[in-house]
């Protein structure tokens, strides 16, 4: 592999590795915080995807379309965790399993009654479809450098509110002592409903951002679930850090891996994953 | 329920025909049976519907031919999967009797199926699954099929690379059967006339993740690019190839599924893609013209390719019993009359293959303008070379 090509594949793995954070980062806030293993997070990707090929459609425009998606997505989180989430508070994580599994079959149910199973793809918005010159014969997608910039500001901005703002306090105080921060007047069921949605949407955002990169086709969730998991076991469970280090590192491991040994590349993230586990049982940023 | 309507059905089928003794009689109210075991859920839903869709277009338009036998269809959702392929076709033999199977989407399930029905009484037509061995090494006088081998499309493309001038390709896909059988059928015709296949890459079954190969197609310069995807995959490539600033750099090439179902999603950048398929949309045949217009009517929306499939599956059927006035009780004389038939295809005519495969054109398609315009045919009357096939 020459240098060049190198560069260009890191680059590549770390725009991946940015979207997997995006993704992976509402599945690790919201067990972090409320210690619920969200199954359904895949589907919530899925479910901003398709909503936002269904506003494109409707609006013609790609801004209108992903606020619109995002907004949704919100509603759809606060509904979910109200009507179903809230039942599992004081039950273990086999219960949890049951319902957000059950909710994935749900979803893609869904999916195939509102929007039937047709693949679908999403134009790149106008003022985003140029491309700047990069290597002899290829060029990078003004897109895909934007997507990354989005993760990357979603990313300094989930860091600002967690570390510097009440509510990031009143996140970090719910994660270490529950009870305490109840006992001292917090209405923890409120702050509980707010950390599920923002999951959701984060997820649903990914979606969004992803849908004119990539195809919108049935079990599209499923897919990415896995690899989610894969980043928040590596980054250790409930630590956004820990998700941020992981998705990079999972995205640069198995771009290289899909290069190098393109047959085996499914299997790599997980050897690494095993490699980091031997190492740091708990993950690089376990609490 | 619909089971619960079978059996219903079928129990007042026998208390009927138990009380007429002369066989004739039996033979003329007799239902045929058609067992469709197709994806109705899953990812090839899409697939599975269109192709049941066109099969019942064709018995509802050939109803005459049938000489008054009613048509019973039993649906079996295969899901698109693989280990309840033996069980459903089980049942389908032994608990429903069908005297004809067609399906299935997926080769994974053709396997299952074939090894259930091979060799028995109930005709087995495939509409879809393209896997080499369905009419190979598991080829089986019993087993028809009215879409193509993974071949098929993929083997003139090597002759036409050579034509366009390409001497070294890169050629990429999925780690599965129908991948790893396109690639080769590419390889077979283009190495043979002197090209050289500069990498082959295989990614497992159902990666996306392209960007990094087409970053190594950039960084490797060949002359084409050769390719087979098929769904979202398929979308995801072309994006991908068009948004690294390849396309019109570097010509990109496939098996016709490369832009099957998929140009609307693929949008401008599928511009320019060349494939090979037995078929395309714009197809200017009187048949096909015809075909779309009767679909279009019937369900409000134009067919696609599985949808042609299925409905020359139930072409073949009714022709068959057609020809035996009514009679398919001798199973040896479906065989050897479905083996004869020529089937006015919206695809253009086609006839079988002694391993039971379609003999059929290959038609060379480019997109413009959002269409699948046919420039040539590639490969007139091609017949799969049934490798491993004792028929």
């Amino acid at each position: 592999m020459s240098t060049e090509l190198f560069f260009v594949q890191l680059i590549n793995g770390l725009q991946y590795g940015l979207l997997l954070f995006l993704i992976a980062s509402g599945l690790t806030l919201v067990f972090g915080v409320m210690g619920i293993l969200n199954l359904a997070h895949g589907s919530m990707y899925m479910v901003g995807a398709y909503l936002a090929w269904y506003f494109v459609a409707i609006t013609g425009s790609f801004t209108a379309a992903a606020i619109l998606s995002a907004v949704v997505a919100l509603g759809l989180g606060i509904l979910i965790e109200r009507v179903l989430i809230q039942r599992l508070y004081n039950r273990n994580h086999l219960d949890q399993v049951l319902l957000t599994i059950g909710m994935i079959f749900v979803f893609n149910s869904l999916q195939s009654i509102l929007w039937g199973n047709d693949p679908y793809g999403v134009a790149v918005p106008e003022a985003l479809s140029g491309s700047v010159p990069f290597t002899d014969n290829s060029s990078y997608p003004v897109y895909r450098i934007f997507a990354a910039l989005i993760c990357i500001a979603i990313a300094a901005a989930l860091y600002f509110v967690v570390s510097k703002t009440r509510l990031g306090m009143l996140i970090r105080a719910g994660e270490s002592n529950r009870e305490m921060v109840e006992a001292l007047g917090v209405n923890i069921k409120s702050l509980y409903t707010i950390v599920f949605a923002i999951g959701v949407m984060l997820a649903a955002i990914s979606g969004i951002i992803a849908a004119p990169m990539r195809s919108i086709v049935p079990g599209m969730g499923e897919s990415v679930l896995i690899t989610c998991f894969v980043v928040v076991v590596i980054g250790g469970m409930g630590s956004i850090k820990g998700a941020f280090v992981g998705a990079l590192l999972v995205g640069i491991v198995s771009t290289f891996a899909a290069v190098l040994m393109p047959t085996m590349s499914n299997m790599i993230i997980y050897i690494f994953m095993i490699l980091v586990l031997l190492v740091k049982p708990q993950g690089l940023f376990a609490k | 329920m619909s089971r619960i309507k079978i059996l219903a059905s079928a129990v007042l089928a026998t208390t009927l025909t138990a009380g007429l003794s002369t066989s004739a009689l039996a033979a003329a109210g007799d239902p045929v049976k058609i067992g469709i075991m197709l994806p109705f859920s899953g990812i090839y839903a899409q697939l599975g519907e269109a192709g049941r869709d066109g099969l019942k277009l064709a018995l509802k338009e050939n109803a005459s031919e049938l000489h008054g036998s009613p048509v019973e269809f039993i649906e079996l959702d295969t899901e698109a999967k693989p280990s309840r392929a033996p069980e459903l076709a089980s049942s389908m033999l032994n608990q429903h009797e069908a005297d004809f199977v067609v399906g299935p989407v997926h080769s994974g399930v053709a396997m299952g199926m074939i090894k259930m029905l091979r060799g028995k009484d109930t005709i087995m037509i495939v509409p879809n699954a393209g896997s080499a061995a369905a009419t190979g090494p598991l080829c089986s006088p019993n087993i028809f099929r009215t879409s193509f081998s993974s071949w098929q499309p993929s083997y003139p493309m090597g002759k036409v690379a050579l034509e366009k001038g390409y001497k070294k390709v890169y050629a990429i896909s999925w780690n599965y059967g129908m991948g790893r059988e396109s690639l080769d059928a590419f390889k077979e015709s283009f190495t043979a006339g002197g090209g050289e296949i500069v990498e082959e890459v295989l990614l497992p079954f159902p990666s996306t993740n392209f960007q990094s190969h087409v970053s190594d197609i950039a960084d490797q310069n060949p002359d084409a690019v050769f390719t087979f995807f098929a769904g979202g995959g398929a979308i995801k490539f072309v994006k991908d190839y068009d948004a690294m600033g390849l396309r019109g750099k570097i010509p990109l090439l496939g098996s016709g599924f490369l832009t099957e179902g998929t140009l609307q999603a693929q949008g401008e950048a599928a511009e320019g893609v060349v494939t090979g398929l037995h078929y395309a949309e714009e197809l200017d045949v009187p048949k096909n013209r015809e075909f779309r217009e009767a679909f279009n009517t019937e369900y409000g929306h134009y067919p696609d390719i599985y949808a042609v499939q299925g409905y020359d599956a139930g072409q073949a059927i009714a022709s068959t019993i057609n020809q035996l006035k009514g009679d398919i009780s001798d199973k040896q004389a479906v065989i050897s009359t479905m083996e004869k038939l020529t089937i006015d295809s919206p695809r253009g005519e086609f006839t079988f293959s002694k391993a039971h495969n379609p003999i059929q054109n290959i038609y060379l398609r480019e997109v413009k303008d959002g269409v699948n315009m046919v420039q040539s045919v590639a490969a007139e009357a091609l017949e799969d070379p049934a490798r491993g096939c004792k028929l």
